[in-house]
């Protein structure tokens, strides 16, 4: 309780040599960065597998033509719950989960700028994400009509039943949830770094989450005008979006892409960031190009703002508007193109070795680039008249997500495990859960470009027998790579109970205190660090910025 | 963390919660925004629910051509009414006048407000099809199980463009009693 106390005791000299409070209650008040870090990493993986659940009764209903096991509305709530659950509840939360671990670390502070605000983002996440699980119990169902809550179609008796209302509710709770989490984000970086440290000596993965907050705090008051709009709507005779009263269905389409369009790159800048933090370790080199590095990441910030309506070639816009669209979206593959090229160069005659957390990384940079080449052929307007609401935009963004966004999440995991708990993860676990999970992944999202190209829709429970052959492989590698997950769950358990037994160093991987604050400090990290901030900040990670 | 850093962050925070705030007001700024982006020459943007009425010029009939024009009528789910066209289908001469009439009748005991939505298929269409009188240009009052003639008059500009042979044009009454301002 003590701990709670004096974080906001206004005695600088105050020593905060003490422990965690004893007890579960901790886990309720505690305004320990590293504490909070770990509710939002593990409240993160317990999602990502009540969603990957979701995904599981997706793909077995998919796995033969006709309807096997579900209700066609039952399996539009999957759909549904499955994006809102990955996107809010898993992968949002687990990257400012690794932000409230590693931001303080890296950047030399004490603990998060708003210690108690900071606790209470995280709690409002739970009731959000709560709120929104509970729509499942409810007469009629969860929400069904689709992630994107377009109307006219969600605002039908037959898709909401009684749960949009809560869904709407819900994401005003996780909206509120990440812009307090993202103004605690961008007050530590500017207030708290280490007076030795500039802004431009700043690892990557600090300036990633810093531009990624600056857009959680443009776009998700958006979303929630948004859907107090649709809110007002069906309750309160507002015309918003309906047509008899003057409104235009078009526009939420407008405003919400205004809002998903940077939601998805909140999604992938810190994933940028992660992986420009770990290749460099196992490279053995400083990160090449570091400066255009945090340029491209701004540049893809601000190109998020004026694309939003690719996702919506086909609703009858202008000429105008479809070439303008086109090509500004066509603009985001040259910062993109430069990231990985940067990647690329930083492992150019490096002094590679492949562990865990580099494979993932590097799986992820070949498997993101072709997730960003399908991207850039569904960025051409007429071309996007053939892909538009076909497997191949599933196909699409499940490569930007799950082989780029969740492989660098697991592999944040088994890079900061050992640093965070004193305990080495079992390599030659990891090293099979990264195999299985590379194929897998393959093999489920893959024959989903083809399926997409030949026509089959995104979001039916039952499809023409033709699609037959591919959604079968296509599930057989959904059920592996759902199983195999099991793996990181067992590596996560127990590395967190003691892992190989190995005595781990406080660098933990070779030379890595060169990159980053972090490494410098005892392994265990102590429950409180960098009581006093750091002296001399490491910049070979920039060294050819200077 | 001492006086100095805890105020400067209270006053980041502060600052930032007010662009979130800001950010909340300018999704609402976005509807009238686009109402008035929509109006620019340039955009040109097809609303085939919100045609204004012309008045009644004389064109210059292309007797050489054929248009054929379908008439589509449907019902929001709510609505309780029954609605179709007296005629399904017309073949017309771009800049000739036709007279459609539809037929509406309120199947209930109560008064309703209903309005007729109208939609374009091909959407750029609406640009010359011109309305010189139509059920849709304002909300149509029903009493208890009363039956009405609905008429539209349009002329097909001239100036169509050669490829447009089908055109599709569709009906929405929308049930509005709930929500009109006319009770």
């Amino acid at each position: 309780m003590s701990a709670v106390v004096d974080e906001h005791d206004h005695h600088a000299d105050d020593h905060h040599d003490h422990g965690p409070a004893k007890g579960l209650l901790r886990w309720v008040i505690t305004t320990n960065h590293k504490d909070i870090g770990t509710l939002y990493l593990l409240f993160a993986l317990a999602m990502f597998f009540v969603g990957g659940a979701m995904a599981m009764v997706i793909r077995a209903e998919l796995f033969e033509p006709g309807l096997q096991f579900v209700d066609p509305a039952f399996f539009n709530s999957m759909t549904t719950m499955h994006a809102l659950v990955m996107v809010f509840g898993a992968v949002m939360p687990a990257f400012v989960g690794l932000a409230n671990w590693q931001i303080p670390l890296m950047i030399g502070a004490a603990d998060m700028a708003l210690p108690r605000m900071n606790n209470m983002s995280f709690w409002m996440l739970v009731a959000g994400v709560l709120l929104l699980a509970s729509t499942l119990f409810m007469e009629g169902g969860a929400p069904n009509g689709g992630w994107t809550l377009y109307p006219p179609l969600v605002l039908q008796p037959i898709t909401v039943g009684k749960a949009l209302p809560f869904a709407i509710f819900s994401v005003h709770l996780l909206g509120i949830s990440s812009i307090m989490g993202a103004i605690n984000i961008i007050a530590t970086i500017f207030n708290m770094r280490a007076p030795s440290m500039k802004l431009m000596d700043m690892p990557l993965f600090v300036w990633t989450w810093l531009i990624t907050a600056f857009l959680l705090i443009a776009v998700m008051p958006v979303f929630a005008g948004a859907v107090t709009m649709l809110l007002t709507d069906k309750f309160f005779h507002t015309s918003f979006f309906n047509a008899a009263g003057g409104g235009d269905p078009v526009l939420y389409e407008h405003i919400f892409w205004f809002f998903g369009h940077p939601e998805v790159y909140i999604m992938i800048l810190p994933t940028f960031g992660v992986a420009s933090t770990i290749i460099p370790v196992f490279a053995r080199k400083p990160l090449f190009g570091y400066a255009s590095m945090v340029w491209a990441t701004g540049s893809i910030a601000f190109l998020s703002f004026i694309v939003w309506a690719h996702h919506m070639f086909t609703v009858g816009l202008p000429l105008a508007g479809e070439l303008y669209f086109m090509y500004a979206t066509m603009i985001i593959a040259v910062p993109t193109g430069v990231k990985v090229f940067n990647w690329t160069a930083t492992m150019w005659k490096g002094a590679m070795t492949f562990e865990t957390p580099m494979l993932f990384s590097i799986a992820f940079v070949v498997l993101f680039t072709m997730g960003g080449f399908t991207g850039l052929m569904m960025s051409i307007a007429p071309s996007d008249f053939q892909y538009h609401d076909t497997y191949f935009i599933v196909a699409h963004f499940h490569y930007t997500l799950v082989p780029a966004s969740v492989f660098i999440l697991m592999a944040a995991g088994y890079f900061w495990l050992p640093k965070w708990t004193g305990n080495m993860y079992n390599e030659k676990i990891g090293q099979l859960h990264f195999w299985i999970s590379v194929v897998s992944v393959n093999v489920l999202f893959f024959p989903q470009h083809f399926l997409g190209l030949a026509g089959m829709p995104r979001r039916i429970p039952d499809y023409a027998v033709q699609f037959a052959d591919w959604n079968m492989i296509s599930s057989i590698g959904g059920f592996i790579f759902g199983i195999s997950q099991l793996l990181f769950l067992y590596i996560v358990i127990d590395t967190i109970r003691g892992g190989t037994g190995e005595k781990v160093s406080d660098e933990v991987w070779e030379d890595a205190a060169k990159h980053s604050l972090e490494w410098t400090l005892p392994t265990p990290l102590p429950y409180h660090t960098w009581t006093t901030p750091p002296s001399v900040v490491p910049t070979e990670h920039v060294l050819d910025s200077h | 963390m001492n006086d100095a850093v805890s105020k400067k962050n209270l006053k980041l925070a502060r600052t930032l919660l007010i662009a979130a705030i800001a950010m909340f007001g300018f999704g609402y700024a976005l509807v009238p925004l686009y109402d008035v982006l929509c109006e620019w020459k340039w955009i040109e943007r097809d609303r085939p629910d919100d045609i204004k009425k012309v008045p009644e010029v004389a064109y210059k009939v292309d007797m050489n051509r054929e248009v054929s024009v379908e008439f589509m009528t449907i019902l929001n789910e709510s609505t309780p009414m029954e609605f179709h066209a007296e005629k399904k289908q017309l073949n017309v001469h771009p800049g000739q006048y036709y007279t459609v009439n539809f037929y509406a009748e309120n199947k209930t005991d109560k008064e309703i407000q209903a309005r007729a939505i109208a939609s374009f298929t091909p959407a750029v269409i609406s640009r010359y099809f011109e309305k010189i009188e139509c059920f849709c240009f304002s909300e149509q009052t029903f009493k208890p199980r009363e039956a009405k003639t609905l008429p539209m008059r349009f002329v097909i500009n001239p100036d169509i463009p050669e490829q447009y042979k089908t055109i599709t044009l569709s009906y929405t009454f929308f049930d509005n009693t709930e929500k009109s301002v006319k009770k």
